[in-house]
């Protein structure tokens, strides 16, 4: 086959190519003029040097690495705990939420007053209660470890949110999934699990995972509660040397612990896309 | 007399203040094939819903093999699983293969095997020519094959009743050729079976009985000879000059 591009189409490439060249011309002329005026405002600003030395400065970075990385071991502990707590919460009181059945009356009710209260407290609010309330109450075989009532705290807040979430992707899947389910016979639980639960979750991953990002940055509040975590070490290493960049470091941690869950989610999502438009190749 | 598959008995259902079903009463023999015609909003899906009990009727009786399934306290699920029920929308599950859609009520509510349900399944979809489908996803599949997998779904749970509920609504006429074809070899094996559609040549040919409603009453009933080339009704006879103005007739 000899294929050849009429001149009419080869005329039309080559007016593609001319635009695209010039759009790359335009995006770099605009983020270097972008980044001059940032740079000029931030640099030329005051006190620019002071800020410079107390949050960016290398030698204390590299002092301050180990203890906040070790710290951030236990954020990661925290946040494992957490994740499959919440998750598991989120999933049940999702479920009383959309239930219908007459028995799991009083289960809604409490299921609902739950996500209103647990979404409307600060989170800081509720660690504190948990953290230094429940202590207070000295029964002996609650544990009182900060990480312990921290994580409690993280999941009691978050499986309010994630509940809602999940709601939302049950009630987005098509009433017909569920009608055509139940025609053939399949019971309301079997339906639940197998039709619309599946569906529901596939279509909620992305503002789930989205959540979970959210839980991690915030396990770094239970530091509050004096756990010894990243945000914490950080802290103790800025009392000793009066200078904020293990802060920065910390931060920098932080960012680096989402990015592998956020690449996840695209990861994951892709592939139930590919696995639905290819070839039943899984 | 031969004793009916299942019998409707003066069965009546309103939505608020809108009366869809007035005092309907229809037999169906066992191995036979009913057509419903009528126009839109003369309740023929109205009248689906409540054979398989996806809606609670307001009045009267339905009986399947003797047993009044219209009664207080019946188990629902046992009774939609004797049901096999098709829409017009296919509603086939994304998020399983074509053998997965087939065998997921046999397996859940029948309690076969999955090797036993694998083998029905891809016994079914070879005999219609979908062998080479079974492990893709369904909206990879045209229309026709498409509704094809789910009146194959709906009959893999060996129903006493298929009931197809405008399942040529959605398709081109190539698609739609491919489907009747199916439903007329269902039709030989036996399968009793309830066909709301608006194509008048296929429910001429596989008709035992035609039921024509209108505004929610059985308004004519009778073999295809009787309703299509005797009609006696006014309303009837109105309803098929205008498909056949429409060249649907």
């Amino acid at each position: 086959m000899s294929y050849q591009p009429s001149e009419l189409q080869m005329q039309r490439q080559a007016a593609r190519r001319r635009a695209s060249r010039r759009s790359t011309f335009i995006a770099l002329a605009s983020t270097l003029a972008f980044g001059f005026v940032i740079t000029l405002v931030v640099t030329g600003a005051q006190g620019y040097e002071k800020v410079k030395a107390s949050f960016f400065d290398w030698e204390y970075a590299k002092q301050a690495l180990p203890s906040v990385a070790e710290g951030l071991l236990l954020n990661l502990r925290v946040l494992v705990m957490a994740e499959f707590f919440v998750l598991v919460l989120g999933l049940l009181i999702a479920i009383a939420r959309t239930s219908t059945s007459p028995v799991l009356y009083p289960v809604r009710l409490v299921a609902t007053i739950y996500t209103d209260l647990f979404r409307g407290l600060p989170l800081l609010l509720v660690l504190l209660l948990v953290g230094l309330g429940i202590p207070g109450l000295r029964i002996s075989w609650i544990p009182n470890s900060a990480v312990v009532l921290g994580t409690v705290a993280l999941v009691l807040t978050y499986s309010a949110y994630v509940a809602e979430v999940i709601r939302a992707g049950i009630e987005g899947v098509n009433p017909t999934q569920r009608q055509a389910a139940r025609a053939l016979g399949l019971s309301q639980s079997q339906t639940l699990e197998h039709v619309v639960l599946p569906q529901a979750m596939r279509n909620v991953t992305p503002p789930l995972l989205n959540d979970l990002v959210s839980l991690q940055k915030d396990s770094g509040l239970i530091s509050v509660l004096g756990a010894v975590d990243a945000i914490r070490a950080a802290g103790i290493q800025t009392a000793q040397t009066f200078n904020f960049t293990p802060y920065l470091v910390a931060g920098a941690l932080f960012v680096l612990l989402t990015i592998p869950l956020t690449r996840f989610t695209d990861w994951l999502t892709r592939k139930q896309d590919a696995r639905q438009r290819a070839q039943g190749q899984w | 007399m031969t004793k009916n598959l299942l019998e409707i008995n003066g069965l009546r259902k309103s939505f608020g203040s809108n009366l869809v079903l007035d005092d309907v009463s229809i037999d169906f023999a066992p191995r036979s094939a009913t057509v419903i015609i009528g126009a839109s909003g003369s309740g023929k899906s109205t009248l689906m819903r409540c054979m398989n009990l996806l809606e609670e009727i307001d009045d009267g009786q339905i009986l399947l093999d003797a047993r009044d399934i219209s009664a207080y306290g019946i188990d629902l699920d046992e009774v939609r699983s004797q049901i096999g029920s098709v829409f017009q929308a296919f509603n086939l599950f994304p998020h399983l293969t074509v053998v997965q859609n087939i065998t997921l009520a046999p397996r859940l509510v029948h309690g076969v095997s999955k090797e036993s349900a694998d083998t029905l399944a891809r016994d079914l979809l070879a005999r219609f020519g979908l062998a080479e489908k079974a492990d893709e996803y369904p909206n990879l599949l045209s229309g026709g094959q498409q509704q094809r997998v789910a009146i194959i779904r709906a009959v893999a749970t060996n129903p006493k009743l298929l009931m197809l509920d405008e399942v040529t609504s959605a398709l081109d006429p190539v698609l739609i050729a491919e489907v009747l074809s199916l439903i007329a070899e269902l039709k030989r094996d036996g399968m009793t079976m309830v066909i709301s559609t608006h194509e008048m040549g296929f429910a001429k040919k596989i008709a035992d009985k035609v039921i024509f409603l209108y505004k929610g009453r059985v308004h004519e009933e009778g073999t295809p000879a009787e309703i299509f080339e005797s009609p006696k009704s006014a309303e009837l006879k109105a309803f098929l000059g205008a498909l056949h103005d429409a060249g649907r007739l």
